[in-house]
This record gives C-alpha cells, structure tokens and sequence, in this order.
C-alpha cells in the first residue's frame, strides 16, 4: 500500500521533560505515539522503568528507544545483582549513552533519564541524538519541547517542593502538547 | 495460533506473519516444555519485537497479539520495526482506520462477550466495506481462562450478487471443438524388494 501511515516506522513526536527537585525527580511525558500522520497509541507510555528507583523518557523511533531501554533494564538489573546495591542514576544514564553514542548510525532515540539514589540524590540526565550525555537541573526534549523553553527557562527554580516541581511539568507539558502536533493526548507523571 | 491461550492476527506481508508467528510458536513451545508452565503473553510480545526489531522492519509483519494467561487478558500490537503497544482495544493493516472509528466510538469498558464479539464484527465489517485491501468475511477468535473458541466465518456480510439460473454448467458443443485424441496408458506397478521394518 502507498498510504504514509502503512509504511512508516512508529514515531513519538513527543513532549517529554524531567524536573529535578528538592529531595528527587519530576519525570513527565505526553502520550501520542504516530505513523506517519496517524495516531496510532494516544495512550502510550513514555516513562519507562528501568530500575526500582530511576525512570527514563523516550523520544525518537519507538521501536529503536524501547529495545534499547529494554537492554538497560537488563544491564541494569545484572550490574545491580553483582553491586549488590541499588544502581546510581549516573550509571543507568552512563548505560543509554553508551548504547546511543556507539549505535548512533542506526538509531533515532532521544532519552532523558531521572531517578534517585543514595549518593547524589535527585538527578537529571539528557541523552538527545547523537549519544551526548549531560546533566542538568532539569531539561526537555521532543519535538514539542521547541515551543517551551521560553516558559521552562522562566519559570523554572531550584529546590522546588514536589507538588511545584509537579505543577510546573503540568503547566509546560500542557502548552508544548496544545502547539506541537506531534504531542497530545494525556500527560503521564512519575 | 502461537500458543493453545495465545492468538495473533497478521497484517502485512503474509508470508512475513506466518513465518515469524510459526516461529514464534516452535520457541514458545520449547519454552514451555523447559519451565513446565502455561506460556505468557508477554513472552510472545518479547521474543516476537526482539526478532523483528533484529529485522529493522524488513520483515513486514504487523500484528495484533492476544492472550489470556495466568495474570490475566492481555492485547499488544506489534509493528515491523519492533515498538510494542499495550491497549484496550486495537487495529492494525490497510483498513485499521476505518475499524479503529468504529471502537472509539463503540468501545466501553467491561463489556460481555457477546456485546464484544458485535463490536469486533462491526470493525471489522467497517474495514470489509470501506477498504479495498481488506476481505469479504468476519473471522472471530475468542479466548478466555476456560478456553478458546475459533469462529470461522462469524458472519458472511458479502452477499453475492448474481445467481445464474441453472448455475454454471457448460455441455460440450458450448466452445467450438477442435481435435480429440484418445491416449491409452498402461501404468505398471513395480515393487522393489526391501527389508523389513526394524525397531531395535
């Protein structure tokens, strides 16, 4: 068949973003998922758990971003078995950008990674195309993400209870979905 | 079929789907001969997405994947390049956007299995009679904890459209005949000796 939606690789057009705040993580993400210029999930679930404690958000391919958080979780889990101790954000977010960066040629995949752990509390980490790795106090990503950096960089402070930190995902997330027609649907938090 | 509690519906290429479901199936059996426990759904879901994702979409094959197992109904889509979708309801192939209206606009939590089966059939027939890549009849899987019941055909909505009294039944003479030759062959039956069958 010559129609778009039949032969395109499933696309989360996205708005996706992770809010680090006083005592851990803000993770949120919107939830259409599109071939072409069909919805084909507009309830999918972009926060993916890979440990008890560390969530990461899918941008990109869906195929390409859910085998590769599949891997991490399995990494993850195994590294976690032989630490005998919960894993540390920086390495879940060490693992995506080392599967990233070295399959970059075959791989279409915006992460961003949030969790917490013992030794650095709340964290944030961006892992856009290309397998870069940084971390931020906070950071959004997708194709929706374009229409609300004025927003997130005005609106955005340090330290945050967790019902702000909560909030502000809400209130960015809803404006990038209302203009990015890639993004819609349902806001997913965690 | 994949598993006695596991179906698939295939779209796409037909010789992807019944390649990758058979093969499916033969691993999921092994599986099950070597845990000695009714197969998952989701272990269906993960051999299949990592096979086709090995594949980056080349194998055609877009499926709709639905079980019951011990915890409980489940139903996936599976696409070519690998991406998994866990939903209520789904349609998949060239008339899923016609079946697709006819669920969101049908579609209700909790349904019976009869008031199910009506919504199946209708979304389906929304893609029998607006797409041409989609067929004439309503083919009907239902699973459940107890069992499985295979409905083929559940309905028949293509009603044909013309009847040749007499039907169709041509005596020679109809087509100008040209030759006729009559060939005699003499089959001969020849049996090779052989040993007997041994099961030691």
């Amino acid at each position: 068949m010559e129609e778009e939606w039949a032969n395109s690789e499933h696309r989360m057009g996205t708005s996706i973003m992770a809010v680090q705040y006083n005592g851990g993580v803000v993770v949120g993400a919107d939830s259409r998922t599109t071939t072409g210029s069909y919805i084909a999930n507009r309830v999918s679930d972009k926060l993916t758990q890979v440990s008890d404690k560390i969530y990461c958000c899918r941008s990109g391919s869906a195929a390409d971003t859910q085998a590769i958080s599949d891997y991490v979780k399995y990494y993850l889990h195994l590294h976690s078995a032989e630490l005998d101790d919960a894993p540390t954000v920086k390495t879940a977010a060490s693992l995506f950008q080392l599967l990233c960066y070295n399959n970059k040629n075959n791989l279409s995949a915006g992460i961003i990674v949030g969790g917490w752990d013992k030794y650095d509390g709340g964290s944030v980490y961006s892992i856009p195309i290309g397998g870069a790795m940084i971390r931020q106090p906070y950071t959004i990503g997708g194709s929706g993400s374009s229409y609300i950096y004025g927003y997130c960089d005005a609106n955005f402070k340090e330290d945050m209870t967790r019902e702000d930190a909560q909030q502000f995902v809400i209130n960015a997330l809803s404006l990038a979905m209302s203009r990015d027609g890639s993004s819609g649907g349902v806001i997913r938090l965690a | 079929g994949i598993a006695a509690n596991i179906y698939c519906c295939g779209a796409g290429t037909a010789a992807d789907t019944q390649m990758t479901t058979d093969l499916i199936s033969s691993q999921l059996e092994l599986h099950r001969l070597a845990t000695g426990r009714t197969p998952r759904v989701v272990s269906a879901l993960t051999m299949l997405k990592q096979m086709l994702f090995k594949y980056q979409g080349h194998v055609s094959a877009a499926l709709v994947l639905g079980g019951v197992d011990p915890t409980g109904p489940s139903l996936y889509t599976v696409y070519p390049h690998g991406s998994t979708d866990r939903l209520p309801y789904v349609t998949m192939g060239s008339g899923s956007l016609a079946a697709m209206a006819v669920f969101e606009s049908g579609y209700k939590d909790d349904m019976e299995e009869e008031e199910a089966m009506q919504l199946v059939a209708s979304a389906i027939k929304g893609g029998i009679f607006n797409d041409l890549g989609s067929g004439s009849n309503v083919d009907i899987c239902v699973i459940k904890k107890t069992g499985t019941r295979y409905i083929r055909p559940f309905e028949t909505p293509i009603e044909p459209r013309f009847h040749k009294p007499g039907g169709y039944v041509f005596p020679l003479g109809t087509t100008a005949v040209g030759q006729t030759k009559t060939l005699e062959h003499t089959f001969k039956v020849v049996v090779e000796g052989g040993d007997a069958m041994e099961t030691s």
